[in-house]
């Protein structure tokens, strides 16, 4: 064959391209799909096991011995529904940390994908919409084996995903932000000390916020993986009216990371 | 019509100044070797062209279309074929493809994917993982990748750069034939022999800028005359004998262990010794005459 096969297919018609276009943003995730297919299993067996082993170490360990229960809430399903945030920061913020950078800065993905008809505010849009679809599956495996530790099933637990999905989209792009701020890899190491575990411990997961002092008390309130905790906790034991709240918050934490992400690698990408 | 216009186009880095007022152009349909030493500005040139660097100075057209403004819709009509190979590796050759039909909007995927599997002649490997593939089957895979919408102007930045001698032939095959269906070819290289066979027409580039374009026949008689004699001896002569030619007005350069005295044929007084071996002159002489670089 020659290169006369290669232009059997008649060519894209000449039209003016917008921004945003979903085509463009459906192919970088496509991408993403594709890869994803070669290393799913690893990543959904560590999403599985992990909030196993996190419930029958702090649900049944500290719970059996320690704490009976919170706020009249069995120990166990306070940590279950409290371990969907942490299912959703470590499958966000970490992944678009390091994939975003890997791709960046190794693989040169990005020079390859920018070089076709997709310019950065789409490709950092599909690699948060991507990441966040992923959280907001992942993150519902510590509901679903929390439930097989006896929580009672809720219809309000149907939009847990959606919450997820919400929270991860801005975690993704804080982590598409970090990857575009940092110059070496290992510079990660103090994002992660710095933000995500403090994140991650002053969530609410294991212990009530309200049992910390009054500063910490207020500073959680800006942690958006404590709005997400009580989130999944109001679909799990009953909502309140701040919850309305608390999911603006998250919806306008994604949408300023968002916009600071694709800032960000704009400054990276193009010279 | 010209495929590509550049006009005073500068593009600095800090201190360093990438590209120095380059004015190119490209007519449609031709292959445009860009030819010169690493640091030239060839790849920061390709990289201005596909909108994913920004000039500090002068004007750009590609297909029509002015830059950076319409660099996206620039895009869709052109193709890259990058000096480094960043296919997916754990994905398969035909996701591979299938992912950049997508990307290019093309409208029948499968189609285009079958196509480009025929162009890389890797129809029997679709379903293999790249990272199963040898060095020449991924070239041909970066190569087809480019190529999977169809463009109108393809950009070749270094497209063989580091390979052996057979997977380079080849790829200079589905070139030659990319060339001869009438697609306009922008080729940067600092392989002379590449320039040689695929470009009809050479810009040797230093320092930014173009400091002289042709086809290279017309470059060989420009800048190196007709004949190149190459004298072989003990440093000491060679200096000798360069500065006798060099008195004279006629260029020499280094040639590995020899020197180069070019533009032999209007040596009319027998300063070039009997036992130099003379031969045509080339576009090598020409490359390292007006860069001073060593070719590699």
């Amino acid at each position: 064959m020659t290169v006369e096969a290669a232009t059997r297919p008649a060519p894209a018609p000449r039209r003016a391209l917008r921004r945003l276009e979903p085509a463009a943003i459906a192919g970088v995730m496509s991408r993403e799909v594709a890869n994803f297919r070669t290393y799913w299993r690893g990543t959904t067996f560590s999403s599985v096991l992990e909030p196993i082993v996190y419930l029958l170490a702090f649900g049944l360990g500290l719970g059996a011995t320690l704490v009976d229960e919170v706020d009249g809430v069995p120990y166990i399903e306070f940590v279950g529904t409290g371990m969907v945030a942490t299912a959703v920061i470590f499958s966000s913020a970490m992944p678009a940390m390091f994939g975003t950078f890997v791709k960046h800065r190794f693989q040169k993905t990005y020079d390859a994908i920018l070089a076709a008809p997709v310019d950065v505010e789409e490709l950092v849009t599909a690699e948060m919409l991507w990441i966040g679809v992923r959280a907001g599956v992942y993150g519902c495996v510590p509901l679903l084996v929390t439930i097989a530790f006896g929580l009672d099933p809720k219809p309000a637990m149907l939009l847990v995903p959606a919450f997820c999905f919400v929270t991860a989209l801005g975690f993704a792009g804080f982590g598409v932000t970090m990857a575009a701020t940092v110059a070496k890899i290992d510079q990660f190491n103090y994002v992660t000390a710095l933000f995500v575990t403090p994140l991650f411990l002053v969530a609410g997961t294991f212990f009530p916020i309200d049992g910390l002092p009054e500063g910490l008390q207020v500073a959680a309130q800006f942690n958006p993986l404590h709005q997400l905790v009580e989130l999944v906790r109001g679909a799990a034991f009953g909502f309140e009216a701040v919850d309305a709240a608390r999911l603006a918050v998250l919806l306008a934490f994604a949408l300023v990371t968002w916009r600071v992400a694709v800032r960000r690698m704009s400054a990276r990408l193009i010279d | 019509m010209n495929a590509i216009e550049l006009s005073g186009v500068v593009k600095r880095f800090g201190p360093i100044t990438a590209v120095d007022g380059l004015d190119l152009e490209v007519p449609e349909g031709i292959c445009l070797g860009l030819l010169g030493p690493n640091g030239a500005g060839k790849s920061t040139t390709m990289r201005l062209l596909t909108g994913q660097a920004i000039t500090d100075a002068g004007r750009l057209r590609v297909l029509g279309h002015e830059l950076p403004r319409e660099a996206k819709a620039a895009r869709a009509e052109m193709g890259v074929v990058p000096q480094l190979d960043n296919l997916d590796v754990d994905v398969t050759v035909e996701d591979n493809l299938a992912i950049f039909a997508r990307l290019y909007r093309v409208g029948d995927v499968p189609a285009a994917v079958d196509a480009a599997l025929d162009l890389a002649r890797l129809r029997d490997r679709r379903r293999d993982a790249v990272d199963r593939l040898s060095g020449g089957m991924r070239r041909r895979l970066l190569l087809a990748r480019g190529l999977v919408h169809r463009p109108r102007l393809v950009l070749l930045d270094e497209p063989t750069v580091g390979l052996d001698p057979q997977i380079r032939t080849e790829l200079w095959t589905l070139i030659g034939e990319l060339k001869e269906q009438g697609t306009t070819i922008l080729m940067s290289t600092h392989y002379i022999e590449e320039a040689e066979r695929l470009a009809d027409e050479v810009a040797v580039m230093h320092r930014g800028k173009v400091i002289s374009r042709g086809r290279p026949g017309e470059l060989i008689r420009r800048h190196a005359g007709r004949e190149t004699a190459e004298v072989y001896g003990p440093p000491p002569r060679l200096a000798e004998v360069r500065g006798a030619a060099e008195a004279r007005g006629l260029s020499v350069r280094p040639a590995g262990p020899a020197i180069a005295i070019v533009g032999a044929e209007r040596d009319g007084d027998g300063l070039i010794p009997a036992d130099a071996v003379r031969r045509a002159a080339s576009l090598e002489d020409v490359f390292v005459l007006l860069t001073g670089e060593e070719v590699e």
